[in-house]
């Protein structure tokens, strides 16, 4: 299990700050546009009322008001995971930029390593338990 | 879930002609019992293992708030989809949300769908931020954040305690929930009450003993079977119930006939199966009120520190909706109710609609399935009420005992203190939901979903941005926190003349209707920017900051979070 991650604030206790580097290269907007579309879709469609407040038309004898709503809930589900590969993508491509620049040297291959350790790690989150 | 919970307050307008004369006394159901002994058992078991899973041989004391209240910050995908689904969807709301449609209605139920719905974009915006600040400081509570990010004590102690508050008449909600169970089963009949409570009184002294001994770990991985028992009932009654009872489409018709009934006592219907007009700002602004508030209890930010990379609770973002379809069908189930012409029948002979599911579940099932059903719910309870427990005490440990206290505390007499803190946490709900009133909980609870969506300013701001001033953020805080508790008040139920009668009134000024915590939040937001925008006309200086903006950023491989060496780290995976 990793040891407990050390250290309140800094200040707090009277040690010295860090040195703040970049841990992300520099930001694209269009994949934060669009995500921030889709999130947005998600936490508004479900909220306007008077598109769903009626009885017909009927789905298995339930009124449309019940079934739209659970309905969403795939859709809401769907434009999350949309957004969240276009973050992932984004935010790995950010990161590689600043691990490139790190790692830079003749014979080592910074963003390779970087998308292999990645994959690991979603490997193992993905396994749940160790 | 919250603002759920305003709606038992307004239950008695159920109309009181179908109490049959039942005296209320309940015989013991007993194949259903046995099951429900049997799995709190095996819940009892893992429990107490919880603080061997994933603790290497010198940890397993649990000796620092990181191992014992937040597992370790190493929960994965999987791990974390039970545990927020069983710290976000508790008994209570399994108890409350069915109990609600089947007395009123569309409204003041099934607002709990849009609700849980809109609640994941937000999470999936906010929390992978407040994940890496957290992680990069070792912050454990949302106000360990705030007094990081804001210098200080006075704000972050507010947002501590009004964590605590908030969170205390949730966990003995957990123990109402609990006890809807309880009754159903037939226990509580009897004619001593030490008797009828003491169920109720072991299954919590059992929860703190593991709590105490495994921390989060616990619940973490009881709720695990517990979901998976909640899914099986539900399946399986929305499966079956309906084909039982002629379909959705009378069961549809029975609900319709029932809340379209005018009550004699207010003159009105009991409720709608579709919302009108006039109710649409009070829905859409409870569930988006509701929604924004959930992410804010100090429980529901426990399960996101513990989760072990910053994606991790984007991840759940995408698949955790799928507890929301669950519990958009457990409401329906109150619906199936009124067609089956269920009988909640509480312990005093009155009809009591939070029994609804349960004793629909003991009257239409085979009683070993009831059992299983109704054992979901009950060990539903344990779930969110650990958690609770936990963040609650890691908020006393850390934002009043160390901030105001003992500023040099060890993590390890941290671990401590929160450990004995959970217990008292713990009794403190127990002696509450046994000595009081019911409906002081309820009231308390519908107060806190309020009080708890005052903290979403200085939180969610301060993700964002250093540009508010602390004590303008203090002063709308305050103001959201007392208009919010003056509204509900003055919320009278109609039927029986009591405050606190729900949660929902009209905009000062105005006759929209709307959920006051949304009014009383705006009215924070507003104080407090306009707060800023004085104290900077008059130059006054705000500047502490212990964070950094790339703090917010980082995730578990990068360098300056990562204290675990490489070969351990290899080791691990």
């Amino acid at each position: 299990m990793p040891q407990p991650v050390p250290s309140p604030d800094a200040p707090r206790h009277g040690g010295a700050l860090r040195p703040d580097t970049p841990v992300r290269g520099p930001a694209r907007p269009g994949p934060y546009v669009a995500a921030g579309v889709l999130v947005a879709i998600g936490i508004v469609l479900p909220l306007v009322v008077p598109i769903y407040a009626r009885h017909d038309p009927e789905l298995a004898g339930m009124p449309f008001f019940y079934w739209y709503q659970l309905l969403w809930v795939f859709i809401d589900a769907g434009l999350l995971f949309v957004a969240y590969t276009l973050m992932r993508k984004e935010d790995r491509r950010r990161r590689d930029v600043v691990r490139a620049a790190q790692g830079s040297g003749p014979g080592s291959h910074p963003p390779r390593h970087a998308a292999a350790t990645d994959a690991a790690g979603d490997a193992t989150e993905d396994g749940g338990a160790r | 879930m919250n603002a759920v919970l305003a709606l038992p307050a307004s239950l008695s307008l159920a109309t009181p002609a179908d109490v049959p004369d039942a005296g209320g006394h309940r015989s013991i159901a007993g194949g259903a019992l046995v099951v429900v002994i049997l799995l709190f058992l095996v819940v009892a078991a893992i429990g107490f293992l919880a603080s061997r899973w994933r603790t290497s041989s010198e940890e397993r004391g649990l000796h620092s708030l990181d191992e014992w209240g937040l597992g370790g910050r190493g929960f994965g995908s999987w791990v974390t989809w039970f545990l927020l689904g069983g710290d976000l969807y508790t008994a209570y709301t399994f108890v409350a949300v069915p109990a609600a449609m089947w007395a009123t209605g569309a409204v003041s139920g099934f607002f709990a769908v849009p609700y849980t719905i809109v609640l994941y974009p937000i999470v999936f915006i906010l929390m992978s931020r407040l994940w890496s600040v957290s992680r990069s400081h070792g912050y454990v509570t949302p106000a360990d954040f705030v007094g990081g990010r804001y210098g200080g004590k006075v704000l972050s102690t507010a947002i501590a305690v009004t964590g605590i508050v908030a969170t205390m008449p949730y966990i003995a909600l957990q123990l109402v929930g609990m006890k809807a169970v309880l009754t159903v089963l037939g226990l509580g009949s009897g004619s001593n009450s030490f008797v009828n409570d003491l169920p109720l009184i072991i299954a919590f002294v059992v929860l703190a003993a593991y709590t105490y001994t495994g921390g989060l770990r616990a619940p973490a991985l009881i709720a695990v079977v517990k979901d998976l028992l909640i899914y099986l009932a539900i399946v399986v009654a929305v499966i079956y119930l309906p084909s039982k009872f002629g379909g959705w489409g009378s069961i549809f018709g029975a609900a319709d006939h029932k809340l379209s009934t005018t009550n004699p006592a207010t003159g009105k219907p009991a409720g709608a199966l579709i919302p009108g007009a006039t109710s649409f700002n009070a829905y859409w602004t409870l569930a988006l009120g509701s929604a924004m508030a959930l992410f804010m209890y100090p429980h529901s930010i426990t399960g996101v520190l513990a989760t072990k990379s910053r994606n991790t609770i984007r991840r759940n973002a995408v698949v955790l909706p799928l507890y929301s379809l669950m519990l958009g069908f457990l409401a329906l189930l109150g619906y199936v109710a009124i067609k089956a012409g269920t009988m909640p029948v509480d312990t005093n002979g009155k009809i009591n609609a939070q029994l609804v599911v349960p004793q629909l579940f003991l009257d239409s099932f085979p009683s070993w399935f009831a059992g299983v059903a109704l054992a979901a719910i009950a060990i539903g309870a344990l779930v969110p009420a650990a958690i609770m427990s936990i963040a609650a005490s890691n908020l006393f440990t850390r934002n009043i005992y160390r901030d105001l206290i003992k500023p040099d505390v060890t993590p390890r007499t941290e671990a401590k203190i929160s450990k004995l803190v959970s217990l008292l946490v713990k009794v403190g709900a127990l002696v509450f939901v046994l000595g009081m009133d019911q409906s002081s909980a309820i009231n308390l609870q519908l107060l806190g979903g309020i009080w708890i969506l005052q903290t979403f300013p200085a939180i969610v701001a301060g993700l964002y941005t250093r540009w508010f001033n602390k004590w303008a953020l203090l002063v709308g805080w305050a103001a959201g926190m007392v208009y919010g508790t003056i509204a509900a008040y003055d919320v009278v139920n109609p039927a029986t003349g009591k405050h606190f009668g729900g949660s929902i009134a009209a905009i000062p000024g105005t006759h929209t209707t709307v959920y006051i915590g949304v009014t009383a939040f705006v009215l924070n937001a507003v104080v407090a920017t306009v707060g800023t925008l004085v104290l900077r006309a008059f130059k006054v200086k705000d500047t502490a900051d212990s964070t950094r903006s790339t703090d917010y950023e980082v995730d578990e491989d990068d360098v300056r979070v990562q204290p675990v060496p490489e070969e351990l780290r290899a080791e691990l995976s």
